[in-house]
């Protein structure tokens, strides 16, 4: 019995130590995407099914290079998940304070990452948006960043890639439509859109500007409107279910026959209606992702290791949160063994990186900011029935992003000032 | 002209939707005082319900016509398992307690329903287009118009029919309306008010769950729909006045047109239109458009 209370004694006293010392060599990340509500399935499934493959292959080591070290620094990461569609300055502040966190990569809603953006400066931690596609954050939000970055692109190269897109294929511009959802997001892209129309002198007629709610789901009224204003071109930035909804409704009565129908977010219907999206629709992936992504190792791992553990293809989501979590990586080695925060904000600002979307620079907001190029497409079934384009044209970074020292807006409203376009 | 026949068709279209959705929800209320925030998570049980069903219908190659019988049966099928297991379950403790106790304990289930359908389903989306494109299109003054959408009206007017003619031309419709004029006196005279309340819910969380299964194919069932819905039924049952059936029916309309209106006229205002219908209602009329006055009892 003195034995058992022995035994017993020693690991009471071994125990604490050895977890103690496990979650000092681990490297924690809070990554909050959406797990509930309507945008749980197109953005924070894929986006959380990255985050863990991420997060187990960088622990194996078993990531192709830059990237085949172990972990971050050598330590394990540990990845916490927490719901985006609750309060979004609590839960920051749960990751920062109660379970010191050293990085926070996540966040899709615009609105949230306008929540977090100073609170990420306040509380002096290393933040990567992933999404969030308003330009406002460092416009408006945070115009001295020190702790916080976007490695994705803001929605602006969208709306100036899909106008430059119509024009250089010719497509009919006459009478163009916009069916965009009824907040920030969809009003900033319509905004812009329509600003490239005017700055590349297409000479198009607005004759119709839908905004529905958002999580509307009935679009009948909306696809009468744009049918009955005969549209040649209609503009949509949708996402999520709807999108797919709105495609669902607005196919069978022949607004993709009558119209030409560009959707900004359009990858993301791949997995879900790919059958029901008509051919020759225009769509884009948000940035150099899924089938718009460049040929490389990185890209030929991620997409295989996804499909191989959840069954399909990563969406544009789950590429942009493997490239979140390959610049923090990227950006703490840099920065050294036991670097801080701090330190790794310092050295990721202005830094260049590899992911699978290939080289993303910080190139705007002081070097918190990322561009990278966009590419257009028409839609096409293949005879296998695999969803793809055809008819691609890539925008390079600086062909659809303003520069460094100009808003989105002003920029566009000076007819595109600076950019250079291959 | 064509802009014309749209506001038309497109505002018939969302009257009998919001109808459908609503109806339930107002009848609930006037037989038994529970303003019934649950509502919205049976609509979206029904949708969740309307994809799992055609998804084993269609897996066993069943032919498509088959397929509405399928969906019919499933909103009455679930609805009155679920609608008779909270009735029994939990509603029949707290009858005769306040209205706003009434309102906490189904919102509660309203939670609890979300997560029941999230660990169901997961957060994916559904989808179960066939109904819809069955039937194709027809031209319409020059419109295409789902023959879907022209079906949902008439399945709305059926249904409010049916429901009319229950209330007013049947044994227990009218034993259900004593019940609405007066609870003590209906019970003193005999009538089994625990099962008035019982038939009453089941027919409410069926009413709620055909809205969920006749919207489903059109649209990407997604957790979070009954949110949206419940939301869009209390304006229209506020609008006709809470507890009456007309009322629903014209505020749907009322609704209904103001959305089509807006959208077709005057879009940046979409957001506002049905709102703003109920606040000029309201404003005319504090209790709605088919309020009934009551005496107080002494």
């Amino acid at each position: 019995m003195k034995y058992h209370i022995a035994a017993l004694t020693l690991c009471t006293a071994i125990v604490p130590a050895t977890v103690g010392h496990a979650q000092e060599d681990s490297f924690k990340i809070g990554v909050p995407v959406f797990l509930s509500g309507a945008a749980a399935g197109p953005f924070g499934e894929p986006e959380k099914n990255a985050a863990e493959l991420l997060f187990d292959a960088l622990n194996a080591g078993e990531v192709p290079a830059p990237y085949d070290s172990v972990g971050i620094n050598g330590r394990s990461i540990v990845g916490t998940f927490t719901d985006e569609a609750s309060d979004a300055a609590v839960e920051y502040r749960n990751l920062v304070d109660r379970e010191a966190v050293d990085a926070v990569i996540g966040y899709t809603s615009s609105g949230n990452c306008q929540t977090v953006a100073p609170l990420a400066e306040e509380l002096e931690t290393f933040t990567v948006f992933v999404d969030c596609g308003t330009p406002q954050i460092f416009e408006q939000v945070v115009t001295d960043p020190k702790f916080l970055f976007r490695t994705g692109p803001t929605a602006t190269p969208d709306a100036v890639g899909a106008a430059r897109y119509l024009v250089d294929t010719g497509a009919d511009l006459s009478r163009v439509a916009g069916v965009n959802q009824n907040y920030a997001w969809g009003q900033d892209n319509w905004r812009d859109f329509t600003a490239s129309l005017e700055a590349l002198d297409t000479g198009a007629e607005l004759v119709s500007e839908q905004f529905p709610q958002l999580g509307a789901g009935q679009y009948g009224a909306e696809v009468s409107a744009l049918l009955t204003s005969s549209p040649t071109v209609v503009f949509s930035s949708f996402w999520g279910g709807d999108l797919e909804a709105l495609v669902l409704q607005s196919a069978p009565r022949g607004l993709f026959a009558r119209s030409t129908v560009l959707m900004t977010c359009g990858e993301a219907l791949f997995p879900v209606i790919a059958k029901d999206v008509p051919e020759g629709a225009i769509i884009s992936a948000r940035g150099p992702y899924s089938v718009f992504a460049p040929e490389n190792e990185l890209a030929s791992w991620f997409t295989a290791a996804y499909e191989e553990r959840f069954g399909q293809k990563p969406t544009y989501p789950a590429w942009k949160m493997a490239q979140a979590v390959l610049g923090t990586k990227a950006a703490f080695e840099a920065a050294g063994e036991n670097a801080t925060g701090a330190e790794a904000a310092e050295a990721f600002a202005g830094m260049e990186f590899e992911a699978p979307s290939g080289t993303v620079r910080m190139a705007n907001a002081n070097g918190h900011q990322a561009i990278q190029g966009i590419g257009f497409g028409t839609y096409k079934l293949s005879e296998d029935g695999e969803p793809g384009v055809e008819n691609v044209i890539f925008y390079d970074a600086e062909c659809v992003s303003p520069p460094a020292d100009m808003t989105a807006e002003e920029w566009i409203e000076s007819g595109f000032e600076g950019s250079t376009c291959s | 002209m064509l802009k014309f026949t749209a506001i038309m068709l497109d505002g018939m279209n969302y009257a009998a939707w919001l109808f459908l959705v609503a109806v339930g929800l107002t009848l609930i209320y006037g037989v038994m005082r529970i303003l019934n925030i649950a509502h919205g998570a049976f609509y979206a049980i029904g949708a969740y319900i309307c994809a799992s069903a055609l998804g084993a219908y269609y897996g066993a190659g069943l032919p498509q016509a088959g397929a509405f019988l399928a969906m019919g049966m499933a909103a009455v099928v679930v609805g009155f398992v679920v609608g008779l297991a909270i009735e029994r379950g939990v509603l029949r403790f707290l009858t005769g307690k306040d209205e706003v106790l009434m309102v906490l304990v189904t919102y509660a289930m309203f939670l609890i329903l979300e997560d029941a359908v999230k660990l169901i389903w997961g957060v994916n989306s559904y989808f179960v287009y066939e109904p819809y494109a069955y039937f194709g299109f027809v031209e319409i003054g020059g419109l295409p118009y789902q023959v879907y959408d022209l079906l949902m009206v008439v399945l709305a007017v059926v249904l409010g029919f049916a429901l009319w003619f229950w209330l007013e031309r049947t044994r227990m419709g009218r034993m259900t309306t004593a019940v609405v004029a007066d609870r003590e006196i209906s019970a003193a005279m005999g009538i089994n008010v625990t099962r008035i309340f019982s038939t009453t819910f089941v027919i409410g969380t069926i009413f709620a769950m055909i809205g969920g299964v006749i919207t489903a194919p059109k649209i990407a069932i997604t957790p979070g729909i009954g949110v949206e819905v419940i939301i869009l039924a209390f304006a229209v049952v506020v609008i006709g006045g809470l507890g009456s059936i007309p009322g629903a029916a014209i505020g749907a309309i009322f609704a209904g047109y103001a959305r089509a209106l807006s959208v077709h006229l005057a879009p940046e205002f979409d957001l506002f239109a049905i709102y703003a219908v109920m606040a000029a209602v309201l404003a005319v009329r504090p209790h709605g458009l088919f309020a009934k006055t009551s005496g107080r009892k002494i």
